[in-house]
């Protein structure tokens, strides 16, 4: 059985889903030329006016943005419409401490729930399913995105947001969830609980599950597919471009097929931006076609992947995108949140000691760990262990409220740390993905 | 008057405190008591040396971090009852330990404490008549 929510535009050829995206980019790029003075300077310095953006086949004459943009144009500089109209903001924890706002109009959020009910259609999903939605509520887009697309399918929602996974367990099987949302080590951890409080798969009435926001592997797919007896389906997003669900995994889980009537998407080579053909590996850049409130033109999401166009014998014709292999900047997605090396130098200085770490990412029993290596120095030592935990927890403290999550910091002997031809291993990620 | 005492981190693993005694036995520093305190990951190493400054500064310049902190050192006699004796003036005067370590010598034992004020215990102390050892006192036993 096919399962769509929008097949119109979700099954449509190609020259249809091309002819909306011809229509749709000069518009976008026309209003935010007109109502963003950011981009109307940027797109002068790059000697490119409304006029020479006709169809797609023009994207490249545009210039990209970056998470630099956002920060320097934080928080209304991105703005395409009035304050007044819009309605929400999600957020996500940029570098240096620096917050990323985003910004939606209703319709903003309606397009953005389409999506994400593609994403529960796709997973099987209707509305005589029960969907718990075990992301993170709040700034975070995880809930609120997940949440919105199960109303739209008229699923019976369950907001249990993440964490307190007894109550997770007792609200899925008190209420026969059906549909799990959330991230995959979350999922992983839910399933192993399951496990150790003696409840077999075939007990559990779960059937599937829509898991994103960190990197997780074929291996942790089967592993959690086979605890939790569901079939797992894979859900991409980031904030800037809207949230989870600008594209996602149909039933032949190869692949996530991005939303393209309203995302369109680049591959291109990360150091010269160059625009890749189809089937090669590079940097992913979105262009979000319709948002109104916050619309990005060529983001670069650092993400690396592939995309391709071969058919996908669900019948959806969106293109589709492989996992993202890695990133072309330094940032760490660490539990499903967004770590930039140069945040943890921010917590240190701020705390009066040298730059010197490492950050350590591994994985057990599924779940990311997270231990930042800092170098004693004259300046922290005590001769007082209880003293030296104490500096120690307060580095800790500061780390989770800078990231939100918490690392262990590890004091290790001075000149200790790495070092490759003269400069610090900054990051070892031991994660096998 | 207190006696320096030579403080130096360790990480919690094998071959570290062979790294340190490696460096003061390069540069001929004898170690005349040494007491280690440790967590699961990280350790404190305390040492009274017969050199401080020097011990401090090779210890630098091997990449330990090393401070002096100053300690209160008494002699007593190396029989039964005396250390109850000595600690007896430190709980009169309510004088707080915060660690202490012992070595015993050829003909007294040698009683180091670390407390939080070295200053006022040690003129509490002075006035029950206990004299503290000086640096050249502990490097001559």
């Amino acid at each position: 059985m096919a399962n769509y929510f929008q097949p119109e535009i979700e099954c449509a050829p190609l020259e249809k889903i091309r002819a909306l995206q011809n229509e749709l980019l000069p518009k976008q790029v026309r209003r935010v030329w007109e109502n963003v003075p950011y981009y109307r300077k940027k797109m002068e310095a790059h000697g490119v006016t409304p006029d020479d953006i006709k169809s797609i086949d023009d994207m490249h004459k545009l210039p990209f943005m970056s998470k630099a943009d956002l920060r320097e144009a934080y928080p209304y500089g991105l703005l395409a419409v009035p304050l007044k109209d819009c309605v929400r903001i999600q957020s996500t924890s940029g570098t240096t401490g620096k917050r990323v706002i985003i910004f939606y109009t209703q319709h903003d959020i309606d397009l953005w729930n389409d999506c994400t009910a593609r994403a529960i259609v796709a997973a099987g999903g209707t509305k005589d399913d029960v969907c718990q939605v075990s992301y993170g509520y709040g700034l975070f887009t995880g809930g609120a995105g997940l949440d919105g697309g199960s109303h739209k399918v008229g699923c019976l929602t369950v907001p249990t947001s993440s964490g307190n996974t007894e109550r997770q367990i007792m609200f899925i099987m008190d209420l026969h969830a059906t549909i799990l949302c959330c991230t995959p080590s979350y999922a992983a951890y839910i399933g192993e609980t399951f496990k150790e409080m003696g409840y077999k798969p075939e007990d559990i009435p779960l059937k599937a599950g829509i898991f994103g926001a960190e990197a997780w592997s074929e291996e942790m797919r089967r592993d959690i597919e086979k605890t939790l007896g569901i079939k797992a389906y894979d859900i991409y997003g980031l904030t800037e471009i809207s949230g989870p669900g600008v594209s996602f995994e149909c039933a032949e889980q190869r692949g996530m097929h991005i939303n393209e009537d309203h995302f369109l998407a680049e591959i291109i080579d990360p150091d010269t931006g160059e625009v890749l053909p189809e089937g090669t590996q590079g940097e992913l850049v979105f262009t979000s076609l319709d948002k109104e409130a916050f619309p990005l033109i060529r983001y670069r999401t650092r993400d690396i992947c592939t995309l391709t166009r071969e058919k996908c014998s669900c019948g959806r014709t969106h293109v589709r995108m492989t996992k993202p292999k890695g990133r072309s900047d330094d940032m760490l997605i660490i539990r499903g949140v967004n770590v930039f090396p140069s945040q943890i130098e921010t917590v240190l200085m701020n705390n009066g000691y040298a730059a010197n770490y490492q950050i350590i990412v591994g994985r057990v029993n599924n779940t990311d760990t997270f231990e930042v290596k800092v170098e004693m120095t004259p300046d922290m030592f005590t001769d007082n262990l209880g003293e030296i935990q104490a500096r120690r927890k307060v580095l800790e403290d500061g780390l989770r409220a800078m990231l939100g999550i918490k690392a262990k910091v590890t004091l290790v002997a001075p000149k200790s740390i790495t070092r490759s031809e003269g400069k610090a291993v900054r990051v070892i990620d031991n994660r096998k993905i | 008057m207190s006696v320096n005492q030579v403080s130096v981190f360790l990480e919690n693993k094998p071959g570290t405190l062979n790294k340190l005694t490696e460096v003061l036995a390069t540069n001929k520093i004898n170690i005349r008591a040494l007491s280690l305190a440790e967590t699961s990951e990280f350790g404190i190493v305390r040492m009274i040396v017969n050199d401080v400054f020097e011990a401090v500064n090779v210890l630098k310049e091997n990449n330990f971090v090393a401070i002096l902190t100053p300690v209160l050192a008494y002699a007593i006699a190396d029989e039964a009852g005396y250390l109850n004796a000595l600690l007896k003036n430190f709980s009169d005067a309510q004088v707080n330990i915060e660690y202490m370590y012992a070595f015993a010598g050829r003909e007294r034992a040698y009683m180091i404490f670390r407390v939080n004020d070295t200053k006022k215990a040690e003129a509490l102390l002075n006035g029950n008549g206990l004299k503290s050892l000086t640096q050249e006192d502990i490097a001559a036993v």
